[in-house]
């Protein structure tokens, strides 16, 4: 490859890191506040909805992402046929892109619901107690309290998902939903050559080098108090 | 009228029983310390009289306001919520652990309360915090954060934080278990100083000279009932119940060890 072609390459892929960042950020726009809710149903004293968020948990981390997002994206208009519904155009960009967040929020919220069930589990029971001898009613408690410690103790353990989630974005290629990942191997058959996906390569490690920035910094914020 | 009344107090655990019939008063000003061995029940009954235990039996009255209104097929039916609510805001309870707000600074320790639950403005809360903060000699730490303080210092702060409510009675749960015998004087120094205020106050301790010398009332508890209780000379001096000297006993000779 000649470097007008590699810059080539560069811009082109350049140019589909907003449909990266989409899948991204929708991502994370839905499946942290859903992995909260899960992780607070889980608590539930009524057994058999613990039991079934168990169940939840089980297959989205029990199951490949990529199985996932086939699963979710081919699913939904099968069974709008089978009840004789309307049908949705399995070809438009709006489905398509819909089906991917979905996949991608339920799969990420079993995770974040998990590292969220594990930081409300490690603050003490004092925490709690001291609270409620202080008329703090429940609400208060979660939101003024535990909340912010909790957000302490899972920054390492989100930004492990965050990162794997950059990375994971390229799954939504199998659906030929058309981000960096799935330009880059087009370019791979079209120049015979293996540099635009190392160009896309680079691309995720400078996502992720610019991420790992960001929650250290963030860390070190929240190290203000033990 | 009692600020606190504890009739037949009971509480199990399973089908292990860690009160038995429990009552005693608390008359408004007054000092009582609760001694006995570990595993005695102390902390379980302050911690039923707080409502961090369900009752088991019996009933608990702060300042006219019952916790239980009655009982149906042995379970307990309690007060509305927001009864309980004022009924919880009466007493001010101070823990072992001091079970500080990390993430806060000393001084939105004790204004948190005051301002999220009894709505006073940021002004007046964070006044009557620094008062406290004065009053247990801490003025220059209201920006601190727990972290950086001794134990005595945050156990302190916990005081205060308690105070800031306003209660009619302070509870302690071993407020020095957790601390040294150097940062042990300063709470109870702390807790006699309460006591000259005529702060009604109910200790859970291990300190038995201390208890001697601040308590108006003595409670010794041993299995879950109350063994034996007086004024402090009733039950160090002129001790009746066999299992009470026992205990006793064996505190004297520790001090003399030392």
């Amino acid at each position: 490859m000649h470097f007008d072609d590699i810059l080539n390459c560069v811009g082109i892929i350049a140019k589909y890191l907003l449909p990266t960042l989409k899948v991204f950020f929708f991502t994370l726009l839905f499946s942290i506040p859903l992995g909260m809710v899960v992780a607070l149903i889980k608590k539930c004293p009524f057994k058999p909805v613990a039991w079934i968020i168990n169940l939840y948990i089980l297959i989205m981390r029990g199951t490949p992402l990529m199985l996932q997002i086939i699963t979710i994206y081919y699913a939904i208009p099968m069974l709008q046929k089978a009840g004789h519904l309307m049908s949705v155009d399995i070809r438009s960009d709006s489905y398509q892109f819909t089906a991917l967040i979905v996949a991608f929020a339920l799969n990420y919220a079993a995770y974040f619901a998990e590292i969220f069930r594990g930081g409300i589990e490690a603050i003490p029971k004092g925490q709690h107690e001291a609270s409620a001898a202080l008329g703090f009613t429940k609400l208060q408690t979660f939101f003024r309290i535990i909340l912010p410690q909790v957000v302490k103790r899972i920054v390492p353990a989100g930004a492990n998902e965050v990162i794997t989630l950059v990375k994971d974005t390229s799954l939504a290629s199998v659906i030929a939903y058309i981000e960096i990942f799935r330009k880059s191997r087009e370019l791979m058959v079209t120049y015979s050559n293996l540099i635009p996906l190392f160009i896309a390569g680079v691309f995720y490690f400078a996502m992720n080098a610019i991420l790992t920035v960001v929650f250290s910094a963030i860390e070190k914020k929240l190290d203000y108090y033990k | 009228m009692a600020i606190l009344e504890v009739k037949n107090l009971s509480k199990s655990f399973d089908d292990l029983e860690v009160l038995k019939d429990i009552s005693f008063n608390v008359e408004k000003g007054e000092v009582v310390a609760v001694i006995g061995p570990s595993g005695s029940g102390k902390s379980t009954m302050l911690r039923c009289i707080n409502q961090l235990e369900k009752l088991g039996g019996g009933n608990v009255t702060v300042c006219g306001h019952n916790l239980v209104t009655g009982y149906s097929n042995g379970k307990p039916i309690y007060a509305s919520s927001a009864e309980l609510r004022e009924i919880r805001l009466k007493i001010g309870l101070v823990f072992q652990n001091f079970n500080l707000f990390p993430h806060f600074n000393v001084l939105r320790n004790i204004t948190e309360a005051p301002r999220c639950v009894l709505k006073q403005p940021k002004e007046e809360a964070e006044k009557t915090a620094m008062e406290l903060l004065r009053k247990m000699g801490l003025e220059s730490k209201a920006k601190a954060y727990p972290c950086e303080l001794s134990g005595g210092q945050q156990q302190r702060v916990s005081i205060a934080r308690a105070l800031a409510l306003n209660p009619e009675v302070l509870f302690f749960d071993e407020p020095t278990s957790a601390l040294d015998p150097e940062l042990t004087g300063e709470i109870l120094k702390v807790i006699k100083e309460l006591a000259k205020d005529k702060m009604t106050m109910v200790i859970v301790t291990h300190e038995m000279a201390f208890a001697k010398e601040v308590a108006d009332h003595v409670i010794f508890m041993d299995g879950g009932v109350i063994v034996e209780e007086g004024t402090p000379e009733e039950v160090f001096v002129n001790t009746k119940n066999e299992r009470t000297k026992q205990f006793l006993r064996r505190y004297d000779s520790i001090n003399k060890e030392n």
